[in-house]
């Protein structure tokens, strides 16, 4: 036997042996499980709330935001695109008037008024683009495609159609889009808090 | 010591160290369990996958490590530090390469190994809890290779990421807290990064080494799972099946080692320099959320899943939550009951088929999506000539379709049977382009990352929003290309281009060539000047058909001269050009019985009004002022044609360009943007 050795194999009796009663036993055990596991609840705890602090962050309320002019939107019935600015918070950078998205803009001839579909695809995300030759819209992920007015062509892996976003053209022109995101991968268009 | 022979020699002083450390600790023993275990059967060259994963997985450790030592996980340093480690430090491209390179072998190593035990059927009795944690292990590794994709926060991370994590927000009850947890708050930005690092460099690996800890002493504990019928004598682990496992990892760091080295060769091949920077990974642009991008797609390992949610293309959320989230689980849950299906013989027989059906199936739809992207490579657009046609004829109705084909129903199946081979031609050809596209913003990204006055604090997206030779374009196709033109007049098919536009095309606008062209007579009303606009029978044009032609009061020499001194007013000054023709042209442009008679030049007598002001024409300035304003009476005034106030706007109102977009298009227009001092001249 070499002389550099753990206690637990000196042969020595040990305290909790077969002698000792069950139920002191069975108290040790639990006060150990209780006191360990209380020991950990802290760190493991305080870790699990600051994980979910994302969970109570909540984006931007929706807004009117300006986007252009009635003069900007050509009035021919082709959707154009334009970029969304405002001001953005990334935790803790806070930028002033940066695009953050895009909208399709489309005027028919002689209107007034503007139609306004957002370029965020409703099936996963991408960047929705306008396919001028064949008028419509392409999504270059997964192909789906839509017609120039936003809705559905069948067999698409979008599982509706582009979300149209509410518009004002004020009294000067100006142009202002009520700049949402939508949960995308649904069917119905729910608007992300 | 109690151990030592009397007629054994007293061990050195090295000896004595190891035996020191032996008493206390009994490591040689471990070694000794560690090196020689029995391997039945000898060693062979089909046990080698596990070894190469194990080596894998160290090498990612290693490059894992460093490139942590380098790496910054913001929205405004990831992308920029990773341009560092690739293009400033010495051998970042090398450890960088290693380590993307590696982790694509090892989705291979992965694929090989489960087929191996799968089809062995060493999953059996008492092997079983070892096998679940070898599918959580396969888990816990394409989990960093899905979290390590986003960290570099260029454009292609970005959107694919934004895909992926889209799709966990399907998962029924909890999917939008979960996604939100997951990218760190309501949109992507630096906690997405601080999470997805923490998961990739953290989370995952240590769980992935705790594993793999309990998965390697499980497997010593049951021994090799020999492959029968046994034949040859039985050998030991070290050194017989090590050398085959050294043999295999060097193979392995050597496939690796070339994947990253090849461009390498072909560029000394042909003779072209090698820039290390090149070499390994790739860098995108950096992440752009409102700049589309639309070559997004996940690597090459995770592009079957992509393409397995099309197979449920039109049957709309549900198709998508099948595909992204049933599906996969399922075949998740058939792979852990494989052990108990493997205990007769007609399960295990299942089990090897469905292993290799998954297998074939993940290549099969690897290569459709592959096509799907590529095919235009192949196919020769001609052969949809006709559909094009009969398409744009009727504008995609199908009444008038119908008709045009006679209402003959072969015919008209025939047509939609082609027209859809023709949109998965042109869908391909806009991927193919997009992949253009997205090289030269990532080539254009890096070469302003690495200007003498380095990434300013706000970060490369700074840059590149800045740079004039990647916004001008943009910004001219969408506010001015719909009138002007702007394209080489000598290149091919541009009088196309020209008869198409409505006003002049500004391809060099300001230099002495595009002055030449203004003031040739038979120039000046044709499709590249005035001759698609309101000013075709102005007076300028007048001016030029009649009175320049006037060679009493116009020599030649004088036009040259109006020239010279026109592109000096622009900054483009020939460096030939005398500087006394300069001087001679202003002059004769400031004679009130000439140009001055209507244009305000310098401090000559015309007041503002009847003609623009040509002080300082095709100036940074000048351009700004005519792009802000045209209807300023400096300009056009009242007979400004068509074109938009771009920087005025009615109070309350936002102008349609701003200052920093204006100036970015008078650059662009100019030519002045970055270029580095090597490719300078
Ligand atoms: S994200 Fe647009 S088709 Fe998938």
């Amino acid at each position: 036997m070499n002389r550099h050795q753990g206690n637990a194999d000196r042969g020595q009796p040990v305290s909790g042996g077969p002698a000792a009663s069950g139920r002191r036993n069975f108290l040790a055990e639990f006060a150990a499980m209780v006191c360990g596991g209380l020991a950990f609840l802290a760190p493991v705890g305080a870790g699990v709330w600051m994980f979910l602090d994302p969970l109570r962050r909540r984006g931007a309320a929706a807004a009117f935001l300006p986007v252009t002019e009635l003069s900007g939107i050509p009035d021919d019935g082709v959707p154009r695109q334009f970029p969304v600015v405002a001001d953005r918070v990334d935790a803790w950078t806070g930028f002033a008037a940066e695009p953050i998205g895009a909208v399709y803009l489309c005027r028919q001839k002689g209107s007034q008024t503007v139609e306004a579909l957002s370029a965020t695809c409703p099936h996963a995300g991408c960047f929705v683009e306008i396919d001028k030759a064949e008028k419509c819209f392409r999504c270059p992920c997964h192909n789906s495609r839509f017609t120039i007015d936003g809705g559905i062509v069948a067999p698409s892996p979008s599982p509706r159609a582009m979300d149209g976003l509410e518009c004002q053209v004020g009294k000067n022109g100006a142009v202002a889009v009520k700049w949402q995101n939508f949960y995308t991968g649904i069917a119905e268009k729910v608007a992300r808090p | 010591m109690s151990t030592s022979h009397p007629d054994k020699p007293k061990p050195g002083l090295l000896g004595q160290l190891a035996d020191f450390f032996d008493d206390r600790t009994g490591y040689r023993a471990l070694v000794h369990e560690a090196l020689y275990e029995r391997v039945p059967g000898g060693a062979r060259w089909r046990y080698v996958w596990g070894s190469t994963l194990v080596f894998a997985f160290l090498t990612q450790v290693i490059t894992g490590l460093v490139l942590w030592s380098s790496y910054s996980a913001s929205a405004q340093t990831a992308w920029e530090s990773v341009y560092y480690i690739q293009h400033e430090m010495t051998g970042g491209w090398l450890l960088r390469g290693i380590h993307h390179v590696m982790a694509q072998a090892m989705v291979v190593l992965l694929a090989l190994h489960l087929m191996q035990v799968v089809i062995d059927g060493a999953y059996r009795a008492p092997r079983e809890v070892n096998f679940w944690l070898g599918l959580v292990l396969m888990m816990l590794v394409l989990g960093m290779a899905l979290t390590g994709y986003l960290l570099p926060w260029d454009q292609k991370g970005y959107w694919a990421t934004r895909v992926a994590t889209n799709l966990a927000g399907l998962v029924p009850l909890v999917g939008p807290s979960l996604q939100q947890l997951v990218v760190g708050g309501p949109d992507y930005g630096h906690h997405t990064l601080t999470r997805f690092f923490a998961l990739h460099a953290g989370f995952l690996p240590a769980t992935l080494v705790i594993m793999l800890v309990v998965h390697l002493s499980l497997f010593r504990k049951h021994g090799l799972h020999a492959k029968q019928p046994i034949t040859k004598p039985d050998a030991m682990f070290w050194p017989d099946q090590v050398l085959k496992d050294a043999v295999a990892m060097l193979a392995v760091m050597a496939v690796v080692l070339g994947v990253i080295l090849m461009p390498a060769l072909r560029a000394m091949l042909d003779g072209r320099p090698i820039v290390p920077g090149e070499l390994g990974a790739e860098l995108g642009a950096p992440a752009d959320p409102s700049q589309p991008y639309a070559a997004a797609r996940p690597e090459w390992y995770f592009l079957f899943l992509f393409q397995f949610l099309k197979v449920f293309e039109g049957w709309g959320a549900t198709g998508e939550f099948f595909g992204a989230i049933v599906v996969p689980g399922l075949t998740m849950a058939v792979m852990f009951l494989m052990p108990i299906l493997g205990r007769w013989n007609l399960g295990h027989r299942f089990n090897v088929a469905f292993t290799l059906a998954i297998l074939g199936g993940a290549g099969l739809l690897t290569a459709l999506a592959l096509n799907e992207d590529y095919c235009a490579r192949w196919i020769d657009p001609a052969t949809f000539a006709d559909v094009r046609e009969l398409h744009e004829k009727t504008e995609g109705d199908p009444a008038k379709i119908a008709a045009a084909l006679g209402n003959d129903p072969g015919k008209i199946a025939d047509f939609k049977k082609r027209h859809r081979k023709w949109d998965a031609y042109r869908h391909s050809q806009a991927f193919l382009d997009a992949a253009v596209q997205a090289k030269v913003d990532a080539e254009r990204s890096i070469e302003l990352a690495g200007r003498p006055e380095k990434i300013p604090p706000a970060g490369a997206l700074e840059l590149v929003r800045n740079d004039a030779l990647s916004q001008g374009p943009k910004l001219f196709a969408q506010h001015c290309a719909s009138c002007h033109a702007h394209v080489d007049p000598a290149a091919a098919g541009a009088s196309a281009l020209l008869a198409k536009a409505s006003a002049a095309n500004l391809f060099e606008f300001g230099k002495a060539a595009w002055m030449r062209g203004l003031l040739d007579p038979k120039q000046v009303a044709g499709p590249a000047y005035f001759g698609n606009t309101a000013h075709k029978e102005g007076d300028m044009v007048n001016f030029v058909t009649n009175d320049l032609t006037d060679r009493d009061t116009w020599k030649p020499a004088d036009i040259e001269a109006v020239i010279a001194a026109m592109a000096a007013e622009a900054g483009f000054a020939d460096t030939q050009a005398p500087p006394d023709l300069i001087e001679k042209g202003r002059t004769l442009i400031a004679d009130g019985e000439r140009c001055g008679g209507c244009h305000k030049f310098g401090d000559n007598d015309m007041e503002l009004g009847s003609a623009p002001d040509i002080t300082g024409w095709g100036s940074k300035e000048w351009l700004v002022g005519i792009l802000t304003d045209p209807t300023h009476e400096r300009f056009y005034g009242d007979s400004n044609d068509r074109m938009p106030s771009f920087g005025k706007a009615d109070e309350g109102a936002m102008p349609l360009l701003t200052s920093q977009q204006i100036g970015l298009i008078a650059d662009w227009l100019r030519g002045e943007w970055y270029r580095p001092a090597a490719a300078a001249h």
